[in-house]
């Protein structure tokens, strides 16, 4: 089953476009769900990775590539939530509930108009297997944007999700870090719309990053961390999903979860088995 | 840089929210060398006061100086350490890197912390004793160990205007004593130091100069001639009764 995958993998194009892609999305979703998890902000990225249907939408129908689309609702949503968590007395959470499903239930319609169902089942739940060549060039052009945005501003990064306050007020701009993650969060989301599908999207975003926190203590390493999970989830739910012919989506999500409970049960540092195994030695002395 | 330059001055600081003002119209001067303590009851608009103040937070007015200057030009020499509740001390950070984020305002955008600050941010853990706990998660330190790393930070931040909130809650004799020790040479190099503090005991013991708030400026000025019964029962009400306090002048 392996060699028939590796053999595949020689021999088509199409497979080599997923791999590649699966790889890329990975990466980058470790890198960005790190920040995601650690700022609490799952649920923004939850409403982020669907407000973004609308826009693929209208992409469609205008003939662009979805990329341009997608960003401009994936920040419309962003900026509408912060504005009713601003102006009303709402929590941030329900402003997210009302926001992100007004937009996912707008792209339904659109998307019917635009296109046939088939295509919908796989804006939801993807389809890597039909990755052409200018969504890997998209997918790259991603990648190398938030691993440079990364790389150049890991230190700001760091501290306006550790400590907000004292960022702001030796005056660091805390404000624009919040939307250039937003709008990192948004590209990584269309990125990933292909392999997993904008419902499972989040996973790919909160998955490896989560699993990589009950690992280390360390945000470098986390980081690293996440993104390998990423990538190999991608690969083994790839294998998957052209062997047994099943939604990669779901194959990728799935291996994702698989590394999460191991991480969970048998963590050193805080994983239940070990955690519960301590308590009993204490108890014991 | 002369030490006026650090003492602030405060003009018509009103906050609201949702139409509700929650500080009206505070006008002050807060000395440099001096430690200033932030005294009121719960919802007395304490930390709301230091936020308007710095400008974290929206204001309806506001003027402050550092100096002659308004404040809002220079933040770099602001260090702040929150409530420790308000962080996530679960957070994948070791107490020599919250040590580091000390040195981020100086080094500005882009570069990245190199050998000099992380000697500098060691010689700060030093200072408060805890070099041996350098590569410990945050989180496995006691309140008070923790209260030292942050002022250990300000101290590798070499700001020149200090802003403590509640950093006494919960924390150790040892402790105590360690950050009162930096707080009294930080005041004499001319620091600027405030510092919230919700409750009324020891006050006379940490602060030289008080600010007494209820939603208003119930009174400031050096600890013997404010922190009064009378006023603190402008503050905190009736409800205090005749609860006798040390170190409290009889005014």
């Amino acid at each position: 089953m392996i060699a028939n995958f590796i053999d595949g993998l020689v021999r088509y194009q199409f497979l080599q476009n997923a791999l590649i892609t699966s790889i890329i999305v990975g990466l980058v979703s470790g890198i960005i769900g790190s920040f995601i998890v650690l700022r609490g902000m799952s649920l923004m990225g939850d409403a982020i990775s669907h407000a973004v249907l609308p826009g693929v939408a209208a992409s469609y129908m205008f003939g662009v590539n979805y990329i341009f689309g997608a960003t401009i609702f994936g920040i419309l949503a962003a900026l509408l939530i912060g504005f009713i968590t601003q102006k009303s007395q709402l929590k941030n959470d329900t402003a997210i509930g009302v926001v992100f499903s007004s937009f996912f239930a707008l792209g339904i319609i659109m998307i019917s108009f635009a296109k046939s169902s088939t295509d919908l089942y796989h804006i939801l739940f993807g389809n890597v297997l039909a990755v052409r060549d200018s969504d890997i060039l998209i997918t790259v052009i991603v990648g190398i944007v938030v691993l440079i945005f990364v790389s150049l501003f890991y230190k700001e990064l760091q501290i306006t999700s550790f400590d907000p306050t004292m960022a702001q007020a030796y005056g660091l701009n805390v404000q624009f870090f919040h939307y250039a993650l937003m709008f990192l969060l948004t590209l990584v989301a269309v990125s990933s719309l292909q392999t997993v599908g904008t419902i499972l999207v989040i996973a790919m975003l909160i998955t490896p990053a989560a699993t990589a926190y009950l690992l280390t203590n360390h945000l470098p390493t986390m980081i690293a961390l996440a993104s390998t999970f990423g990538i190999l989830s991608s690969i083994i739910g790839l294998f998957f999903s052209y062997s047994y012919n099943l939604a990669s989506g779901a194959t990728i999500v799935l291996t994702a979860a698989a590394f999460f409970i191991l991480a969970f049960l048998f963590s050193p540092k805080k994983g239940l088995f070990f955690v519960n195994k301590q308590k009993t030695e204490e108890s014991t002395l | 840089m002369s030490i006026t330059n650090n003492n602030l001055t405060i003009n018509h600081l009103t906050v609201s929210y949702q139409g509700q003002q929650a500080l009206t119209d505070i006008s002050l001067q807060i000395p440099a060398g001096k430690i200033t303590g932030i005294i009121g009851p719960n919802g007395a608009g304490k930390s709301t006061f230091l936020k308007g103040m710095l400008g974290l937070i929206k204001t309806d007015t506001r003027t402050v100086l550092a100096g002659e200057r308004p404040i809002d030009t220079q933040k770099k020499r602001i260090a702040y350490v929150e409530q420790r509740s308000a962080l996530d001390l679960s957070f994948p950070i070791n107490v020599l890197e919250v040590v580091l984020l000390g040195t981020y305002p100086k080094l500005g955008l882009l570069k990245r912390p190199k050998k000099e600050e992380k000697e500098q941010a060691l010689t700060a853990l030093r200072t408060v004793q805890l070099e041996d706990f350098a590569k410990r998660q945050i989180g496995e330190l006691s309140g008070g160990q923790l209260q030292r790393v942050f002022i250990a930070r300000v101290l590798a931040q070499e700001a020149d205007i200090i802003v403590l909130d509640e950093p006494f809650v919960g924390i150790d004799m040892t402790s105590e004593k360690v950050i009162m020790d930096i707080l009294k040479q930080l005041k004499e190099a001319g620091k600027t130091i405030l510092i919230v503090h919700h409750d009324l005991h020891k006050v006379a013991h940490y602060f030289d100069e008080v600010i007494l708030l209820k939603k208003k400026l119930i009174a400031n000025g050096p600890v013997t001639a404010t922190f009064t019964n009378k006023n603190i029962q402008l503050a905190y009400g009736d409800t205090m009764g005749d609860i006798i306090i040390k170190g409290v002048a009889d005014a």
